[in-house]
């Protein structure tokens, strides 16, 4: 027997593929007879549709179809994640910039390409809302008919959905308190950015369909063509190959059903490609504004947390208002808090539809509440790592109520990150350090089948639903089932991405599937183990009671075997093969505030050592660390690729993207050129990538969810290095040069004023 | 009509004769009429690096090069790097330190690597990060893409 499958750096199922050019993603995928697709839009936000004319476009040769809503079933068919709000088409009026309103079906790119711009659409522009206080305002024009919204209170205004959540009397606690911190903090409007369009295709199967698409959750579009089309499920087969890239951006669908349509009406295969432009206007992260009112004692324990956040939808809900309502629950932090008061609000407005990212509404309300947290210490003259040691819960401890305990030895996290940039040593003139925790609930409820094959020559077929999306989700699988059926990994193949062959997955999300789907094949490969022993016991003579099958291995009383050796006897002369199904369930917990409290939570801590250059005010990155407590790594290569990848998005966030919207709510910086993510100049001098393992999380081996805590807390620890590098204090994202010039500036105002004024500064601890 | 005009070219050591639109890019030629797919299509000017092949030698974006300009030239895609099934040892120096997630702009971040190599064959750090800098990764591999890279060129690490 050769080492253990599990906790190495095993090679990455479907990494050849990837390095030669021959992974096939949804733009890739050769059709027969395919008809290429082309979305018509406008270039403005809101504006009343008075007639769309597609005589000219129909008259391009190679056109098959110029569909609009009216060529739709009527009404026009609306879906949704959360809420059934997204019509296939705009209907009447768009909502946001690039709101399709027709779309062309044609023999060629090319051809579809020039009738889209031949479509003529008479419209008129309409006042619109694109931020929080315009959509807030009393006179502001409402994004949703509230007629979509029968029985809803707050139909009558853009807010889709407040959140209340708390605990403990927060406003004896104030009175109690000896220091209370309130800021706002904002988090600005950015997009995904996968480098992978989002493309998807369609084609009549038979009597159904068969839809391809870059998309995480393939079980949940196949639920959601079914409804729209009115066919049952399995008539609806959707192909769903590895994506480019997604982080959130692509669990729900968007153009699939539109594409269904257009496919369905012309007998042919339609493939839709998004430009990158199109993207931008399809998917961004919610933008928030978060008032944070903090109360401590004396000691640094934290009194009392009063928040409030807002959420900036866009004009669909998506999934972003379960994004401010999960989040926001987990708004105080980990940190022990008696008294609780967190208010959000789910806001919708006339820009592109908002929906998972990274993080899930986390990093917004990490950046705010981190913040204020160092502004506490920095009153009472505490160390800002030793004011958060002595608020986190120890492992077990409740810290929210009603919901799972700490669940991982938290202070080890945060002392390791502190440790590797050397935290309370001297610093260099000009250099600043900032430490910050990021905590986010992993899913609340889940549901996950898998089925493995264990065949005839002892190699192993896992069939399990997750989207591959760059996390290397097979790669674990085949590990698990390798390290379980005692095959080397090399014979070990995972068949994903096809409902009609795989069995059912709720979704790729919250960081769930090493532990959902891994128990799910975790099992699988159990049911596997117990027909081994029955075999086994059959052929030796043997009671089932005197057998153990583990890691491989059939264990005899008197002898150990290699599974094969006890799989083709037990098989017989007809061969055949040994079939496992797993199953995995997270429960719903109807009473809880989410719906189910956290299978486990993701925890880091991140520490940044910076230098700025007050010329320009930029800013140097000189360390990043990032630790997360991931249970135990089943691939520890795979582990530090996603922590350090997530570390580089949230540095993305942190100091340079966002998006720009005009005064007619059209993106600025729409595209590549204008629009800057992290490239290999970006990166800070050095980075460690660290992790923390107890083996205490509740998936396979002790494994928990890892791959977005290292997004969480960049934001307030990069800020809170510049404030200690420069003084300059900055309560929005991202930490431009301009804006950290502008801050710098502000400081020495400050200062000179207070030189002039030359009076003794009043204390600033309370006595 | 579209215009059309008679090319030839070496694609990955193949001669190759097509007609190409007058109006399309090199990428559109490479993953619409020639059918090799790994060159990726993403940002179409010239930021992103998904479509990075070599052209003569040098690291260019296919999306900004018209078909018709590349009459006569030699071109290698990331379909030309292994020979008879057998990986290049760039190929598997980025297998080897997981430098491929979401794997989507690697074709165009091995050619990049690819044409650096050829030019500097033993590079630096900031070698990497510079030659590379034109090739965007969101899954932000960068760490490990710069390891494949200088593992490739024999360097001990990063």
């Amino acid at each position: 027997m050769s080492g253990p499958r599990v906790f190495t750096p095993a090679a990455r199922v479907g990494g050849y593929e990837r390095v030669t050019g021959l992974q096939q993603y949804v733009a890739d995928i050769p059709l027969p007879d395919v008809l290429q697709a082309k979305l018509v839009h406008l270039d403005v936000a809101r504006a009343r549709i008075i007639s769309i004319d597609t005589r000219a476009a129909l008259a391009v040769p190679g056109v098959r179809l110029v569909m609009t809503a009216a060529d739709l079933p009527q009404p026009v068919p609306r879906f949704g994640p959360q809420f059934n709000d997204r019509p296939v088409l705009a209907v009447g009026e768009t909502k946001y910039h690039g709101e399709p309103v027709a779309a062309v079906a044609a023999e060629t790119k090319d051809a579809a390409e020039e009738a889209a711009r031949l479509v003529k659409v008479e419209y008129q522009e309409l006042p619109a809302v694109f931020t929080i206080a315009a959509a807030l305002a009393p006179d502001a024009p409402l994004v949703q008919d509230p007629a979509l919204r029968a029985n809803d209170p707050l139909a009558g205004t853009n807010v889709l959905r407040e959140h209340r959540y708390g605990w403990g009397d927060v406003d004896a606690a104030a009175a109690s308190a000896d220091i209370v911190i309130e800021h706002s903090y904002t988090f600005p409007m950015v997009t995904h950015f996968a480098i992978e369009p989002h493309a998807f295709m369609a084609a009549p199967d038979g009597d159904g369909v068969a839809v391809w698409s870059s998309i995480q959750h393939p079980y949940l579009l196949q639920k959601i063509m079914a409804r729209v089309l009115g066919l049952p499920l399995a008539k609806v087969r959707v192909f769903a190959p590895d994506p480019g890239g997604a982080f959130g951006g692509k669990q729900n669908p968007k153009y699939e059903p539109l594409v269904a349509f257009m496919a369905l009406r012309t007998g042919r295969p339609v493939r839709l490609v998004l430009t990158l432009e199109e993207t931008f206007q399809a998917v961004r992260r919610t933008t928030t504004e978060y008032h944070v009112r903090t109360g401590f004692h004396a000691d640094g324990t934290i009194a009392f947390q009063d928040i409030r956040g807002d959420y900036l939808l866009g004009a669909y809900a998506d999934i972003a208002d379960r994004v401010t309502g999960k989040a926001s629950y987990v708004a105080c932090g980990p940190y022990l808090v008696p008294a609780a008061r967190i208010v959000s609000r789910a806001i919708l407005s006339h820009t592109t539809p908002a929906t998972a990212f990274r993080g899930f509404g986390n990093p917004q309300h990490n950046w705010a509440v981190e913040s204020n947290l160092d502004e506490g210490a920095r009153a009472l003259r505490i160390d800002r790592l030793e004011l958060r040691l002595r608020n986190l819960p120890r492992r077990g401890e409740v810290f929210i109520p009603g919901d799972t305990p700490a669940d991982g030895e938290w202070a080890e996290t945060v002392r390791r990150a502190a440790d590797l940039i050397g935290w309370g040593e001297p610093l260099p003139p000009g250099r600043g350090r900032g430490i910050a925790v990021g905590m986010k609930s992993g899913p609340t409820t889940g549901l996950s089948y898998s089925t493995v094959r264990l065949l005839a020559d002892g190699s192993v077929v896992v069939y399990a639903g997750t989207s591959d999306m760059g996390q290397g989700a097979r790669t674990i699988f085949a590990q698990i089932a390798a390290e379980e059926l005692g095959a080397p990994l090399e014979r070990v193949s995972v068949v994903s991405g096809d409902t009609a062959v795989v069995p059912y997955d709720q979704q790729t999300s919250a960081s769930r599937s090493s532990v959902l789907m891994g128990n799910a094949v975790l099992r699988a490969c159990r049911e596997i183990q117990a027909k081994l022993r029955a075999m086994a016991a059959r052929l030796y003579g043997l009671d089932e009671s005197a057998i153990v099958v583990d890691r491989g291995v059939v264990h005899l009383p008197d002898r150990e075997l290699p599974i094969g050796e006890v799989l083709r006897p037990g098989l017989g002369r007809l061969g055949g093969e040994l079939i496992g199904n797993g199953e995995s369930r997270k429960e719903d917990e109807p009473d809880h505030p989410l719906g189910g409290s956290a299978a486990f939570f993701e925890f880091n801590c991140t520490a940044i050592e910076a230098e700025v250059d007050e010329g320009t005010g930029e800013i140097v990155v000189v360390r990043h660390a990032t630790v997360s407590d991931v249970g135990k790594a089943l691939n520890p290569l795979q582990v530090t690729g996603q922590d350090e990848g997530a570390a580089i998005m949230g540095l993305g966030h942190t100091l340079m993207e966002h998006i720009i919207l005009d005064e007619t709510g059209r993106i600025r910086n729409l595209g590549a050129i204008d629009y800057r993510i992290p490239t290999s100049k970006d990166l800070p001098l050095e980075m460690v990538s660290a992790m923390v393992e107890n083996e205490d999380g509740p998936g396979p081996y002790g494994v928990k969810g890892m791959s977005e805590g290292a997004l969480l807390c960049v934001a307030p620890a990069v800020a809170a290095a510049v404030r200690e590098a420069t003084g300059a204090v900055i309560r929005d994202l991202p930490l431009t040069p301009e804006r950290v010039w502008r801050a710098l500036q502000e400081r020495d105002q400050e200062r000179h004023a207070e030189a002039a004024r030359a009076e003794p500064a009043p204390a600033e601890v309370p006595s | 009509m579209t215009d059309t005009l008679a090319i030839e070219l070496t694609v990955n050591g193949r001669r190759r004769a097509v007609d190409v639109a007058v109006h399309h890019t090199l990428l559109d030629v490479l993953r619409d009429d020639l059918e090799l797919t790994g060159t990726k299509e993403c940002c179409v000017v010239g930021e992103c690096g998904a479509c990075t092949i070599v052209v003569d030698g040098r690291a260019m974006n296919s999306c900004l090069m018209l078909a018709v300009e590349v009459d006569g030239a030699e071109i290698t895609t990331v379909e030309g790097l292994a020979a008879e099934g057998r990986l290049s040892r760039l190929q598997e120096a980025f297998l080897e330190t997981g430098a491929a997630q979401c794997g989507f702009c690697i074709p165009g971040q091995l050619m990049a690597a690819q044409a650096l190599l050829a030019t500097n064959p033993r590079p630096t750090i900031a070698d990497v990060h510079e030659g590379l800098a034109g090739c965007l990764c969101r899954c932000a591999g960068y760490g490990q893409i710069t390891d494949a890279v200088l593992a490739a060129a024999g360097a001990a690490e990063r």
